[in-house]
């Protein structure tokens, strides 16, 4: 496979579960704002900004919710927006058209066709209901015309990195906002998670299992752990027979990551969950870093130097 | 402005949003003036939304084979600070009350010894089961889940209607409204306090692993639903969701060795407290009726034996007879010491002779009800009923006395409702839910509000045509301050968080070079190919 098309593979996979990642979060901020009269709405915008690593505006200004909304959902020019990533997406599915199978593309080019429909300010829960729908449909064919080679394993890839990585920003806005933000049930509800949570702990949560349920979950697909376990897999797919002698690359930052969150004691983990989620999104990072440097390198760029010879 | 509103009649009954001068009270400025907002196109706009986020979530009740989405009205309906305040405190009152009643009835009856109940109150009750006498529960609750109706005078007081502490059901709807509306309407919501309703299932989880016997550590908690086909079966199962608990059928269920167990795909597995959702007469074929298939025979035994508790107790019917509820003013003195803080509905209990002869005379002008009647069934309204069948209530009443009682006709309070005319006056009711856990009684933050959807209809419930109502319990109003920096929790300051990676094939700068120097190369149109 060329390179140029599985780095485009990878993207997909990136920004279309980022797009439904922050749907699934701002869904649930917005949300608590509205329903909870005691959230503080200055504050839980800022969290939100500083887990997405947007500025925020300086201290003393109310954050409104539109201006989450603006910078976080209805932006088109930035790809850590929804709007933006899914515009990125099917940008990149675009260059991989002669790879992904007509129903993706099709799938991927009918969401970009539809976005301006669906990106009304007054009624954010239905376009993030909307996005959410989008993704579901995207991965559902991603697992269903896409056979199990380089195409679907690089697609899968670059989605469990991103969703390692968006998970632990959402573990973060719980860290950082304290009892001030949305709590525990609202996070999980907002991964879709609540309802396997409350089956496993029968109801009787607190919030260290549920903090540990999105963390070291070994069987709920949008935990960090079974996210990294997930993007290793595709890594060893990719790439069998390095595998068997030695650890190194980006295996070796995504499961130094993961054996952190799973062999680490949970209270520890606890204590410094900030700090331990802002180093697995750097793991991610670094590992999305070192896979560019692998599969995708790009030639260095030529430069004609005119008029010397 | 508020064209909706045009032509809104005053009428006997008490507004809650326009007083006898007109004038919109102060509790709902604010959503009236939103919903002024809104043109008559954009209000039925979202009110198709409503029914169709409920047709997707499948809060729906069936109309002849046909799914219809439960009816939820677009206006809800606002209860203040103060109003709840009062509110509350009462129905925990009258719950504390009910849970002493039953237990003296089905203990050593003492208020029967003392006189403030006659005895053949207790006895001729239907829902007295002799099978539940000595049962002792193991924290003493017995009505662990209650709903108190409540309705509002043409004075705007809240009164008790009934008490429904068998298995009151509604509580899924108080859930999903708020759910809904939020999504529908959030610019209503923003600049309210309103209470919260979603630590509900949390508190009724607690509260029922609190009732589990004794020496259980970690108590299996399931519901019991009669099965898919039950009109509630929504609710049931949105209960064990949300709990996190099994949901099981009687089927499900096995008594054996004195303890009750499930059927699971591990073998069977220990069965600690029942959330039933079956009628008392169900639940036990060997201690009631024989020939039902809904629940477990054998559990009554366990029961007994304490292996197992089931919630709400078994019997407690006797407690929420509306004949009772005659005597629960004094109930509440006898027992607890305290004046009632919530009124009654003036009623009459038709046993007495003197009563039953005044009610016979009044029958074109009074509400009678059956005692043990629930959804509004088998109730008659005087001036809405035909001669034919007063007459036939007239011999009914006389043939069976103990069965009935007769109350005023109350004009039930009116709130804004959308019917096809716009905006209007339509008759409302207030079920607020209490959970018990032996502890302390907790009563959600406003409850269910029906509503009787007909013009001038005074029956609300919804087996009856009636619709429901989001109802919003107001905090104090929202401070527009910004916290004191100290007491902000941390943020990341920004460049202090990771960003978000974008492939640098996506950097927008290298694709507008790129388009650039095509465009300077070549001209679209010469183009032999399609460009994607």
């Amino acid at each position: 496979m060329l390179s140029r098309i599985a780095e485009s593979l990878f993207w997909i996979g990136r920004y279309i579960e980022r797009a439904d990642a922050t749907a699934r979060l701002l869904d649930v901020h917005v949300q608590t704002i509205l329903e909870d009269p005691w959230a503080e709405e200055d504050l839980v915008c800022r969290t939100l900004l500083s887990v997405m690593n947007r500025e925020a505006p300086p201290e003393g200004t109310m954050v409104g919710r539109h201006f989450v909304l603006d910078q976080l959902a209805f932006d088109r020019s930035t790809p850590s927006a929804i709007a933006g990533s899914l515009t990125a997406a099917r940008e990149n599915s675009r260059r991989a058209r002669e790879v992904i199978s007509t129903e993706l593309w099709e799938a991927v080019n009918g969401t970009w066709n539809q976005l301006p429909a669906h990106m009304i300010p007054s009624r954010p829960h239905s376009f993030f209901t909307w996005v959410r729908e989008r993704a579901a449909l995207v991965s559902g064919i991603v697992d269903q015309s896409i056979s199990r080679d380089d195409t679907w394993n690089f697609l899968v890839l670059g989605r469990s990195i991103e969703r390692a990585d968006m998970t632990a920003r959402l573990l973060a806005t719980r860290a950082l906002a304290g009892t001030t933000g949305p709590d525990w049930s609202t996070l999980l509800r907002s991964c879709g998670a609540h309802e396997a949570y409350l089956r496993r702990f029968r109801g009787l949560g607190s919030d260290e299992t549920a903090a540990d349920f999105l963390l070291t979950d070994r069987l709920f697909p949008r935990s960090v752990v079974h996210a990294l376990w997930q993007a290793q897999a595709c890594l060893d797919a990719l790439d069998p027979a390095v595998g068997k002698a030695s650890i190194s690359g980006a295996r070796r930052t995504l499961g130094h990551a993961r054996t952190n969150l799973e062999y680490g004691a949970l209270p520890d983990l606890i204590d410094q969950l900030p700090a331990e989620m802002l180093a697995v999104q750097r793991a991610c990072s670094s590992a999305s870093e070192t896979i560019r440097q692998r599969y995708f390198p790009s030639g260095a760029l030529t430069q004609w130097a005119g008029g010397v010879l | 402005m508020a064209d909706l509103f045009d032509g809104y009649p005053a009428g006997a009954a008490w507004d809650e949003v326009f007083d006898r001068t007109g004038a919109v009270r102060p509790s709902y400025r604010h959503v009236y003036e939103a919903l002024g907002e809104l043109s008559e196109a954009e209000l039925r706009g979202r009110a198709e939304t409503l029914a169709r986020t409920y047709l997707t979530q499948g809060v729906t009740f069936d109309i002849g084979g046909e799914e219809r989405p439960f009816p939820i009205d677009v206006a809800p309906r606002v209860v203040t600070e103060a109003e709840w305040d009062s509110v509350a405190p009462g129905v925990a009152q009258r719950v504390k009350a009910l849970e002493a009643f039953l237990a003296d009835v089905y203990g050593p009856q003492r208020a029967i010894a003392d006189g403030v109940v006659p005895r053949s109150l207790v006895t001729s009750s239907t829902h007295f089961h002799r099978a539940a006498q000595g049962i002792n529960p193991p924290n003493g609750v017995r009505v662990h889940v209650s709903g108190i109706d409540l309705i509002r005078d043409e004075a705007g007081q809240f009164r008790v209607l009934e008490d429904n502490v068998r298995v009151p059901s509604g509580v899924s709807y108080v859930l999903s409204n708020r759910k809904a509306m939020a999504q529908v309407f959030p610019e209503l919501f923003s600049s309210l306090r309103i209470r919260s309703v979603a630590e509900y299932p949390s508190r009724l989880l607690a509260a029922l692993t609190a009732a589990a016997p004794d020496g259980v550590s970690e108590p299996t908690v399931v519901v019991l639903t009669p099965g898919v086909y039950n009109s509630a079966y929504f609710e049931h199962s949105l209960l064990a969701r949300s709990m996190g608990v099994e949901l099981v059928e009687g089927r499900d269920l096995v008594c054996s060795g004195g303890r009750v167990w499930m059927r699971t795909t591990n073998g069977r597995r220990r069965v600690d407290v029942i959330y039933r959702r079956v009628d008392d007469e169900f639940l036990d074929p060997v201690a009631f009726r024989s020939d039902s298939m809904l629940g477990s025979p054998g559990l009554m035994a366990a029961s007994r034996r304490g292996t197992v508790t089931i919630a709400n107790a078994v019997g407690n019917g006797v407690a929420d007879d509306k004949l009772v509820y005659t005597y629960l003013p004094d109930l509440i003195r006898y027992y607890l010491g305290q004046e009632p803080l919530l009124a009654s509905v003036d009623t009459w209990r038709l046993e007495e002779p003197a009563a039953l002869e005044e009610v016979l005379d009044r029958l074109h002008e009074l509400v009678v009800k059956p005692v043990d009647g629930s959804g509004g069934k088998g109730l008659v309204v005087g001036p809405a009923a035909t001669a034919a069948e007063l007459a036939e209530l007239r011999e009914r009443l006389r043939a069976d006395p103990r069965g009935w009682i007769a109350q005023p006709v109350v004009q039930l309070s009116t709130v804004p409702t959308l019917v096809e005319g716009g905006l209007r006056p339509r008759h409302v009711d207030l079920r607020p839910f209490a959970v018990n856990d032996g502890d302390h009684v907790w009563v959600l933050p406003g409850g269910l509000t029906r509503v009787a959807l007909p013009e001038g209809q005074l029956v609300v419930n919804s087996s009856q045509g009636g619709g429901s109502k989001d109802t919003w319990v107001l905090g104090s109003a929202r401070s527009t301050t910004v916290s004191s920096p100290q007491l902000l929790p941390r943020t990341l300051a920004f460049g202090e968080g990771v960003p978000l990676d974008a492939s640098p094939a996506d950097d927008r700068t290298e694709q507008q070079q790129q388009q650039q120097q095509q465009q300077r190369t070549l001209d679209p149109t010469d183009q032999a190919g399609a460009p994607c």
